[in-house]
C-alpha cells in the first residue's frame, strides 16, 4: 500500500512540471573557478546526440550550491584532492611501491588523462575506469590488495586522478577495441525503463529534465563532474555509486559496481557529455 | 574519523589599516548525536567542533561556538582590520578534547 502510495507521488511530481512556483530550466550562469579558470559547461552537442546543447548539472543546482563549487577553497571536494595525493605518494603493498614509484611526474601524467576515460583495455578485452584502472596497478603493479567498491582511499584517489584535469573537455575514443558495442548496448539500457516505476534513464534525464522531481531539479544526467561532492550525503559519491542510486528510484534490481552493465552506461553516458569541461570535485545537493 | 584537518587562507601580505578577508575550513564529520546507526538501530554519540577562534599575535579576534545543527566540514569566512604584522593562530576544539591548531604570517607594510 505503501509503495504505491509513494509511485504516485512520484509520478504526480514528475507530472506537475514547471509550475510558476517550481519554475524549472538550466540556470544561465558561467563556472568560474575562482575567478580564474573558466569551465565549459554548455556546449554544442554533436551529431546523433539527443540534445542540441549539452548542459552540466552545474547549472541546475541553487546559487548556493553553484558558488560552493567556484570556489576551491570552500568546496569540500577538494579535501578528497589533497587525500588523494596522499595516498599517490604512499608505498603500499609487498611489492614496496607507490603510485608514485612507476609515474614520476605526476602532473604530466595525469594531465588530461581522467578526461580521457572510460578507456578500452585490451588485456581485460572490456572497457576500463578510473577506479579499474587503479585497482589493476594496485594488483599487477604493487601486489597490494585491489580497493572495495567505494573504499575511502579509492574515492580519494580517484578523485585526486580526475582532478588533474580540471577544465578539460571529456572525451571518449570510441574508436578503440569494442568501444563501440559496449557504446550501443549503454545507450540499449539508457533507454530501458526498469523498476516498478517502469522509468528509463531517459524518462528523468531527457523527457523530464528541467523538472522537479520531488524537491529535485533533474538535469541531464552528466557525469564530467565525479567523483561529486554532495551536500545530502557530506561525502564524496562515486559514479556507480550514484547510478546504482538512480536505478533504486526506479525501484529496480541494481547491478553491481563495475559490472558489464554499468560499464557499459558509463562509456555512453560519458559521451552524452562530450566537451564539457571535468569538474572533478563537482559540488551537487 | 580521519584525522581532520584545518585549511586556512590569510593574505601574506596587506597594507596597513586594511581589512582583510579570512576564510578557515576543516575536515570533519559534525556527528550530531540524533542519527542512528542503520545497522544497530543505537544512537550514534555527538562528536562535534564546539569552538573555533581565531587570535592574532596572542590577541582574540574572534570565536564563536558551534552546535550539532552545523553541517559537516565546517567553513568559517570574517574579517580582521590589520594595523601591524604578525602571526595568526587558529583553533578548533572538538567534542573528544582533541584541539587542532594552524597558524598563518602576515606582513604589513
Ligand atoms: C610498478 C610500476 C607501477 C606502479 C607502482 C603503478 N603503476 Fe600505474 N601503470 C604502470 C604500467 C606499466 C602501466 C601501463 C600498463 C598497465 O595498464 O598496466 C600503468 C598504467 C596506469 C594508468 C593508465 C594510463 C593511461 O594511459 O591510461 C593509470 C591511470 C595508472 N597506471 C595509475 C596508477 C595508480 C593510481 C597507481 C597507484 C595506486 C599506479 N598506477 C601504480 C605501472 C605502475
Ligand atoms: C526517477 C528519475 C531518475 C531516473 C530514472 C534516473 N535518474 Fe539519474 N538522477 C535523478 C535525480 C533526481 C538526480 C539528481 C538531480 C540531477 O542532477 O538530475 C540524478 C542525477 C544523476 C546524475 C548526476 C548528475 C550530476 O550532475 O551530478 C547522473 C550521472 C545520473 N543521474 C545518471 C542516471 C542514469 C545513467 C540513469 C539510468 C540508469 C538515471 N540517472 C536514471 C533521477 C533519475
Amino acid at each position: 500500500m505503501a509503495k504505491t502510495y509513494k509511485s504516485i507521488a512520484l509520478f504526480s511530481a514528475l507530472l506537475m512540471g514547471t509550475g510558476a512556483a517550481l519554475a524549472g530550466g538550466p540556470v544561465d550562469d558561467k563556472l568560474v573557478i575562482d575567478g580564474e579558470m573558466e569551465i565549459q559547461t554548455r556546449v554544442a552537442a554533436p551529431e546523433g546526440h539527443p540534445f542540441d546543447e549539452i548542459i552540466s548539472g552545474w547549472h541546475y543546482r541553487t546559487e548556493e550550491t553553484r558558488a560552493l563549487e567556484a570556489d576551491s577553497f570552500q568546496n569540500p571536494g577538494m579535501l578528497y584532492v589533497e587525500r588523494g595525493e596522499e595516498i599517490w605518494n604512499t608505498v603500499d603493498g609487498d611489492a614496496g611501491k607507490s603510485c608514485a614509484s612507476c609515474h614520476e611526474d605526476a602532473g604530466e601524467f595525469l594531465k588530461g588523462l581522467g578526461a580521457s576515460y572510460p578507456k578500452w583495455n585490451a588485456d581485460a578485452g572490456k572497457p576500463f575506469n578510473i577506479e579499474l584502472q587503479i585497482n589493476q596497478c594496485r594488483e599487477k603493479n604493487m601486489q597490494a590488495k585491489p580497493y572495495k567498491f567505494d573504499a575511502a582511499d579509492q574515492k580519494a584517489l580517484t578523485t585526486y586522478i580526475k582532478h588533474q584535469s580540471i577544465g578539460m573537455p571529456v572525451e571518449v575514443d570510441l574508436t578503440q577495441g569494442d568501444m563501440q558495442a559496449w557504446w550501443d548496448k549503454g545507450k540499449e539500457l539508457y533507454y530501458t525503463r526498469t523498476g516498478q516505476l517502469n522509468l528509463a534513464c531517459a524518462s528523468c534525464h531527457e523527457d523530464y529534465n528541467g523538472k522537479y522531481i520531488r524537491a529535485d531539479h533533474l538535469s541531464q544526467g552528466n557525469v564530467n563532474g565525479f567523483p561529486t561532492y554532495r551536500l545530502k550525503q557530506s561525502e564524496m559519491v562515486s559514479l556507480h555509486n550514484r547510478f546504482r542510486g538512480c536505478i533504486r528510484d526506479t525501484r529496480a534490481e541494481f547491478p553491481a559496481a563495475f559490472s558489464d552493465d554499468l560499464m557499459a552506461l558509463e562509456v555512453y553516458v560519458t559521451w552524452r557529455g562530450s566537451g564539457l569541461g571535468v569538474e572533478t570535485p563537482a559540488v551537487r545537493q | 574519523m580521519a584525522t581532520p584537518k584545518p585549511r586556512v587562507k590569510v593574505p601574506k601580505k596587506a597594507s596597513k589599516g586594511e581589512v582583510i578577508t579570512i576564510k578557515t575550513l576543516i575536515s570533519h564529520p559534525m556527528e550530531s548525536g540524533q542519527r542512528k546507526d542503520k545497522k544497530s538501530g543505537e544512537l550514534i554519540p555527538r562528536q562535534i567542533i564546539n569552538k573555533f577562534t581565531c587570535e592574532f599575535n596572542g590577541q582574540m579576534v574572534f570565536s564563536c561556538d558551534m552546535d550539532p545543527a552545523v553541517s559537516a566540514n565546517p567553513y568559517m569566512e570574517f574579517n580582521a582590520k590589520v594595523t601591524e604584522s604578525g602571526t595568526f593562530k587558529f583553533t578548533w576544539v572538538d567534542d573528544d578534547g582533541s584541539v587542532y591548531e594552524t597558524e598563518n604570517k602576515i606582513a604589513v607594510e
